[in-house]
């Protein structure tokens, strides 16, 4: 059986050193002009010694090129993937056609993953943006796992999937939470608050917490609970699915290189020694659940559950 | 705004300058009842659900033979008919999508409006001649994202709601492809498409006609500090919310006109005939008065009274005019009810006795003071005198959903006119 890549989103050029000793086999990394939701910024030079030192230990930089674009820094894309080649990062993640366009003006030939997030839920469109330049997509949360190994068979694609840590459930281009300050006449929170990424918002009824914070990208609501499956590795590693990522946004470094830690042991054993995997994938989850903050449960996100429309 | 430099908009006629190039006006059009409405009170085109494939699973949605009875309607009138196809489909929905498609083509619809490229490449193979737009699902919001599109051949594509009108002047400038924007309607919040609130929160999904609003909701903000919760939202405060005011663009339609803007679309496939006959005659007006008359245009204050006659929310000029600030939200208040009650639909006139018969659309009584407005002819109130049910029986009020009621009028009425009264 093929080992599945594990994908990391680390927060800064020395977390990357400890990822690698954790297992990680690759990293998304860039900066929120370009790229949504990233777990810390890196500035041109540190997207340069990111790929210097993964490459060192063979291990793969994608940079994130997957914002919503509006015309003013849609006209800048052409020189950011250029320099993302010359970086030699090993793909560009994209879910506007105008990175692809870019890609094609000024990177012709470099590798693209179409990542769009919430609108990636079927083969064949999977297989449409293959045809149009991209290697790999990067799936729906939103989707069932039988949903996933289906896509799999049918994509001519690679395929990664998100088995781990909170999801986007909303981006607006409006500043929300500097709205509210301003509603409530609180215009020093507005200052106070700049970049806070410890606001939540609590719904009562179903007495969930949703992380929400603003950047240059807008507004972001967060899922309530990071998904884990990693006791449930087994299908999609039998059904080759190419990238399992953990999305460590808006957590801590220690947290996310614990997290590697325990998928790196997780995949390795379901690949190496499957019977093992089973006996030891309860003390994985245990031990994952271990690591969660209190307000956070983790639960298997959508690969069980069905919704309805 | 200044205008694209571009001929092909005005000409000058008589010394004076006039608009040549009227964008569409488009209009929702959840039933085929709407779709008449639509039409006949100034649409230029309807965009429509069928049974599938559509974001509004809960609108009435329209079978093969309503769609057929609906663009032969519609083609009378010059009129238009597109079909919302604009779900992201799962695997499961591939299924059955090339016999659909091929359908909407044998009813003669004009184009789908589209966001997943699934639906696009099918409807290509399939229904070669329908038209495809892409929809504002995608997101579209550079120029060279619009560029990407036209190559890949759409004939239309609807922007996304977060495009600024200085936005769509560069598109229109570099891209040689019909655009299509928002005028006027609920709005989402959140980048169209880009919204799972409703799966996480009741399991329904979002971008395949589920949503439940959970925008609407209020939620409380709480920060986190070294795992200890603190409230910023106090007691007494108005609660976090993120609902955004409704969409009005009517001082923009001459800024949109100027731009080359293709179509003026309304939204609201949920939304009674009443709210559609209204919102489309007012922008029928505004643009037929700024096309023959561009340099002596004014808004007139009778179509703004005229939008709040249906509206349910307060309104606001969102992204057309720049980013919206915190005074184009709702905060503390959920909506607003409409200034008038949609009161009835004419259905008949009788010219020797001005006797108008009226299909009851909600309460009223003799000696309300009503007003009736059409697509053909000058609003007019006045008290309503003897009311009668159809078989001749003097009525203390018209209380029953949808009964046949008879009263005499002070000026002739047509079918499809309506009644309302104000509240």
């Amino acid at each position: 059986m093929k080992k599945p890549e594990l994908l990391v989103t680390p927060g800064s050029v020395n977390e990357i050193e400890r990822q690698i000793e954790a297992g990680a086999d690759a990293f998304i990394i860039g900066e929120q002009r370009y790229g949504l939701r990233l777990a810390g910024e890196f500035s041109r030079e540190e997207i340069k010694e990111a790929v210097t030192l993964a490459h060192e230990h063979g291990k793969k930089v994608y940079v994130a090129v997957n914002a919503i674009f509006h015309n003013k820094i849609a006209d800048e894309l052409d020189e950011y993937v250029q320099f993302v080649k010359e970086a030699g990062a090993d793909a560009i993640v994209f879910g506007d056609p105008a990175v692809l366009m870019a890609v094609r003006a000024a990177a012709p030939g470099f590798s693209l993953h179409w990542s769009p997030e919430t609108i990636a839920t079927n083969w064949y469109t999977a297989n449409y943006w293959g045809k149009r330049g991209a290697v790999r997509a990067v799936l729906a949360r939103e989707l069932s796992m039988d949903a996933v190994i289906e896509t799999k068979e049918n994509a001519e694609v690679a395929i990664e999937v998100q088995v781990h840590g909170m999801t986007c459930m909303f981006q607006s281009k409006r500043p929300l939470l500097g709205h509210y300050f301003e509603y409530m006449g609180k215009n020093m929170e507005i200052e106070k608050r700049q970049g806070a990424q410890n606001m939540l918002l609590h719904d009562e009824e179903r007495n969930n917490k949703y992380p929400i914070y603003e950047d240059q990208n807008g507004t972001h609501i967060m899922s309530p609970n990071d998904m884990c499956i990693i006791d449930e590795l087994q299908d999609m590693i039998e059904a080759e699915i190419d990238s399992f990522k953990i999305d460590g946004v808006l957590q801590t470094e220690d947290y996310r290189v614990a997290v590697t830690k325990l998928y790196r042991k997780a995949i390795d054993l379901c690949v190496e020694n499957p019977d093992q995997y089973e006996e030891e994938k309860e003390a994985l989850l245990e031990a994952a659940e271990a690591l969660q903050q209190d307000h956070r449960p983790l639960d298997s996100g959508f690969f069980f559950k069905e919704t309805v429309y | 705004m200044e205008a694209l430099k571009n001929d092909s908009i005005s000409t000058i006629v008589d010394g004076k300058r006039v608009i040549v190039k009227k964008p569409e006006l488009l209009a929702p059009a959840g039933t085929l009842e709407k779709l008449k409405i639509a039409v006949r009170y100034g649409a230029d085109a309807v965009y429509i659900g069928g049974q599938e494939y559509g974001l509004r699973s809960n609108a009435g949605n329209f079978t093969f033979d309503e769609m057929k009875e609906g663009v032969e309607f519609a083609r009378q009138y010059g009129a238009k008919v597109y079909v919302t196809t604009n779900i992201f489909a799962h695997n499961e929905n591939i299924d059955g999508l090339e016999d659909y498609l091929r359908g909407l083509g044998e009813v003669g619809v004009n184009g789908i409006i589209v966001a997943d490229p699934l639906i696009i490449e099918t409807c290509r193979r399939v229904a070669p001649n329908v038209e495809v737009h892409l929809s504002t699902q995608q997101s579209l919001s550079n120029w060279r994202a619009v560029q990407y599109w036209k190559e890949e051949g759409l004939d239309r594509v609807v922007l996304a709601r977060e495009t600024t009108g200085e936005e769509m002047r560069l598109m229109k400038e570099k891209v040689d492809i019909e655009i299509e924007t928002f005028i006027h309607g609920a709005m989402c919040i959140a980048y169209s498409g880009r919204c799972v609130l409703s799966n996480h929160m009741t399991a329904r999904d979002s971008n395949r006609g589920g949503c439940c609003q959970s925008c609407r909701w209020d939620y409380n903000l709480v920060e986190m500090e070294d795992g200890i919760e603190s409230a910023i939202t106090q007691e007494g405060d108005s609660p976090f919310a993120m609902s955004p005011k409704d969409l009005r663009l009517v001082q923009s339609i001459p800024g949109m006109i100027e731009l080359g803007i293709d179509s003026l679309k309304i939204e609201g496939r949920m939304k009674s005939i009443h709210y559609i006959a209204t919102v489309v005659s007012v922008y029928r007006k505004v643009i037929d008065a700024y096309c023959a008359d561009p340099e002596n245009f004014k808004i007139q204050p009778e179509w703004l009274e005229e939008l709040e006659k249906c509206a349910n929310r307060p309104a606001a000029p969102a992204f057309f005019e720049g980013t919206p600030g915190a005074d184009e939200q709702l905060f503390g208040v959920h909506g607003k009810k409409a200034s008038h009650d949609f009161t009835g639909l004419v259905v008949d006139y009788d010219e020797d006795t001005q006797i108008v018969t009226l299909q009851q659309r909600n309460f009223f009584r003799p000696g309300d003071t009503v007003e009736f407005f059409g697509p053909n002819m000058d609003t007019f109130t006045q008290v309503v005198g003897t009311v009668v049910d159809e078989d001749g029986n003097e009525l203390d009020a018209a209380r029953h959903p949808l009964q046949i009621v008879q009263f005499k009028v002070d000026r002739p009425v047509s079918k499809d006119d309506m009644m309302r009264k104000g509240l």
